[in-house]
């Protein structure tokens, strides 16, 4: 692993290693020095081309933890015809030598550039782009998961365990999401069968070639698919203000359709996790009794994504080497 | 006195080898192979290549093609959809640049399209175009006018000064913009019979493409960029060809790029509407799976569709739904490509690398004859652009010289910085297409010789 552009291109072998390492990291975090001197000299650069304090805190959060220097580069709008091009931002990060570049960017596809392009020799890590991918998001929803699930059914660590046999809804805004795309590749790599769940407007052409089911119906699927996970995505309040070209009447006939609530939520089994990247739209999407229920993990999702970011940080800088790869 | 060319053993639209001569600015003669006489050969005969072509020499080309046989002798290639830039974004292309590079890809007239900085929507830019082409002296130049006032869709230009004035235009397009207000595309389309005229228009509903980038499909799904949907450039296809039809004009059809379009024109012409279809070389051979790793290079509008589309247009062309090939030749400086896709220019090169295209895809396959071939790119453009009392000619004693020479058995690997337009944007580069262009003729005088443009060739021998 060279750089960490899409879930699409992890192997099972891959996605299993960024999880027991990011489990690693996790129990390093219980410890009064959290800190790990792994990175101490590496420069790891966040670069972030959208707005999003939450995603850049928890990658600085992860850098941080193991020792690397941490630049943050906050360029909003760039492209050529706005001030500095994407291309020369790189060749600056290049010189500066940067070892990592964490980029978050508007345009699906930016990250590609900056791994292929030829423009710098660092990894890079997607940190979201466009409506394309946020991998490292899905990394977490499956160690999640994994946590909760494969881990309590067996009773014992789930190191080295796939996601087999589970079942996620993925409910809300396909169309735009990078959440779910990313989701459906490793969710399915893993073993795990997905069904998403949206008004058929916020679905994308093409999705039956997807490895996933598809409903318009979140009651039925709760009821009747069984659930072990149900994700909800944020809806964009943008979306429904279009005009002709909004994507579905009201917020109030979304909500009633798609929204999840207590009353809901029971028809999933009593096991079934809530999920939702946030930040949340609460009585849109989420209700605060779903949102704030007994089998909530968002707060812990958020927890558990900066040993993600860790575990790949430290897998793509110092993890390269077979060597170190297989004394694991 | 113009320099006479004795074309020796030469395949008119691939048929039987025989020798042409040159003289005057017309075919003077068209004799059995090895025929043809050497007028006067005190001022030397001269091999093409060689050195400098002073007037008044007599030239015998007997080149071969790579295989042994005659070359391929076409009329000029006649481009209906070319974007030379000038006036406004000479960083990509000039008028000069442009033709030079239609040379070298075997053509002797251009259609330069509209959407230039001023917009040619008026006299003063039209006839600007028309002379820089004169000037230039590369191809015959015929700007097309804009529809609507800046290509604003708006209120339409003024259509019959254009057509009055020195630059005699007769096509008329927003290209880039679709003409999408039905009473304006209704006027416009009546508007242009009095000299006989027609819209050529991009077909592209724009409330279905806000934002588009890409193919609305499996792929913009997957890569999530905002998807540009087949319905959406045949639903104003379908609309126009029933307003051509209720008004008894006559239509053109830009770049048609997927299977619906190709079925709609079908059912179009069995009912007997004038309208007429192009397909640009890139839609006949490329697919949108080329996105995926999002080089901007392979952007262009209408996007790069499916493989079931591409055979679909190649189908079409082949029975004749879709009457030419036509290059969509969009030049960009580096930095409009060499960034994110979605903040990359729209458009590819097309102007060298179409007959080597159309060759490949339609030719070697067995889909076109090379007399197909000289219809679809230069008799068929020529006509619908009512410049075929000088272009797309027949080959025969008294027509006028604008004539190419092709070798279909050379290959060569595209390079984008070797072309001769000023831009290196080509979906082909590192690709092996097969022909080449060898001569072209611009009224018996040689614009290109041994593939290369003859002020290059001038440039070395000195």
């Amino acid at each position: 692993m060279k750089h960490l552009l899409s879930t699409a291109d992890l192997s099972k072998d891959d996605a299993i290693l960024l999880l027991d390492t990011a489990a690693q990291m996790a129990a390093t975090q219980s410890r009064e020095i959290k800190k790990l001197p792994t990175l101490r000299g590496r420069t790891v650069v966040n670069l972030f081309f959208e707005d999003s304090t939450r995603t850049r805190i928890s990658f600085e959060t992860a850098a941080k933890r193991l020792s690397a220097d941490v630049i943050n580069f906050s360029a909003k709008g760039s492209s050529v015809s706005k001030g500095e091009s994407l291309k020369d931002t790189a060749l600056t990060l290049h010189a500066m030598g940067a070892d990592a570049v964490v980029v978050r960017h508007h345009a699906s596809g930016a990250p590609h550039m900056l791994a292929n392009a030829g423009w710098l020799d660092a990894a890079v890590l997607n940190a979201g782009d466009g409506m394309h991918q946020h991998p490292t998001q899905a990394l977490l929803d499956a160690f999640t998961i994994r946590r909760h699930l494969v881990g309590e059914r067996s009773g014992a660590d789930p190191v080295g365990a796939d996601l087999a046999g589970l079942r996620v809804a993925i409910v809300g805004d396909v169309l735009h999401s990078r959440v779910a795309r990313s989701n459906v590749h490793l969710l399915h790599t893993l073993g795990a069968e997905v069904t998403l769940v949206a008004p058929p407007t916020l679905l994308p052409v093409g999705v039956e070639s997807w490895p996933s089911r598809v409903s318009y119906h979140l009651d039925e699927t709760l009821e009747q698919w069984q659930p072990d996970a149900v994700m909800m995505l944020r809806v964009q309040r943008e979306r429904m203000s279009g005009g002709a070209g909004a994507f579905f009447p009201s917020p109030q006939e979304y909500s009633r359709t798609f929204g999840l609530n207590a009353r809901r939520l029971a028809l999933a089994p009593d096991h079934a996790l809530v999920m939702h990247p946030g930040p949340m739209n609460r009585g849109l999407e989420i209700s605060a009794d779903a949102a704030d229920h007994a089998r909530s993990v968002i707060v812990e999702q958020v927890a558990n994504g900066v040993a993600v970011r860790m575990a790949a940080l430290y897998l793509l800088l110092a993890g390269g080497d077979d060597s170190e790869r297989n004394t694991q | 006195m113009s320099t006479t060319y004795i074309l020796r053993g030469v395949r008119p639209l691939g048929g039987d080898p025989v020798d042409v001569v040159l003289a005057d600015g017309v075919i003077s003669e068209i004799t059995a192979a090895g025929e043809a006489t050497v007028p006067d050969a005190s001022h030397g005969v001269t091999a093409p290549g060689e050195a400098t072509v002073p007037d008044g020499d007599v030239v015998v080309l007997d080149a071969r093609a790579s295989d042994g046989s005659g070359l391929v002798l076409l009329p000029g290639l006649v481009d209906l959809h070319t974007h030379l830039r000038e006036p406004g974004r000479e960083d990509a292309e000039t008028v000069w640049s442009g033709t030079r590079a239609a040379a070298a890809g075997g053509f002797t007239a251009v259609h330069a399209m509209a959407n230039t900085t001023p917009v040619a929507d008026t006299a003063g830019v039209v006839e600007q175009v028309r002379r820089l082409g004169e000037e230039a002296g590369w191809a015959d130049v015929h700007p097309v006018g804009a529809v609507t006032v800046g290509l604003a869709g708006e209120r339409l230009a003024e259509l019959g000064a254009m057509a009055d004035s020195a630059a005699r235009v007769r096509v008329f397009s927003d290209d880039g913009r679709c003409v999408h207000d039905p009473i304006l595309m209704r006027r416009a389309l009546e508007y242009v019979k009095a000299f006989d005229g027609v819209v050529a228009q991009h077909a592209q509903e724009p409330r279905l493409t806000e934002g588009a980038q890409m193919n609305e499909g499996v792929v913009s799904g997957e890569i999530g960029l905002t998807g540009w949907p087949a319905v959406a450039e045949e639903a104003i296809i379908a609309r126009d060809v029933l307003l051509a039809e209720h008004v008894g004009s006559r239509l053109h059809v830009c770049h048609l790029s997927t299977a619906r379009s190709v079925e709609i024109i079908r059912w179009a012409k069995s009912r007997g509407v004038n309208v007429t279809a192009e397909v640009t070389p890139h839609h006949l051979i490329l697919t949108d799976e080329l996105a995926r790793d999002y080089d901007p290079v392979f952007k262009v509008n209408p996007p790069l569709r499916t493989a079931e589309d591409v055979e679909a247009v190649r189908q079409g062309l082949a029975d004749g739904t879709i009457d030419i090939v036509a290059t969509d030749h969009a030049p960009h400086p580096v930095e409009d490509k060499d960034c994110e896709w979605s903040a990359a220019a729209f458009g590819m090169t097309g102007l060298e690398t179409a007959l080597s295209v159309v060759q490949a895809t339609m030719v070697d396959t067995g889909r076109l004859t090379w007399a197909d071939v000289a219809r679809v790119l230069s008799t068929a453009p020529a006509r619908i652009g009512r410049i075929d009392d000088r272009q797309g000619r027949p080959l025969a004693a008294g027509e006028p010289a604008n004539l190419v020479l092709v070798d279909p058995a050379a290959h060569r690997m595209i390079d984008g910085s070797a072309q001769v337009t000023a831009s290196a944007n080509t979906p082909f580069r590192g690709m092996e297409l097969p022909g080449r262009v060898v001569a072209t003729f611009l009224r018996g005088r040689a614009t290109v010789l041994d593939g290369v443009p003859v002020d290059a060739l001038e440039g070395a021998a000195r």
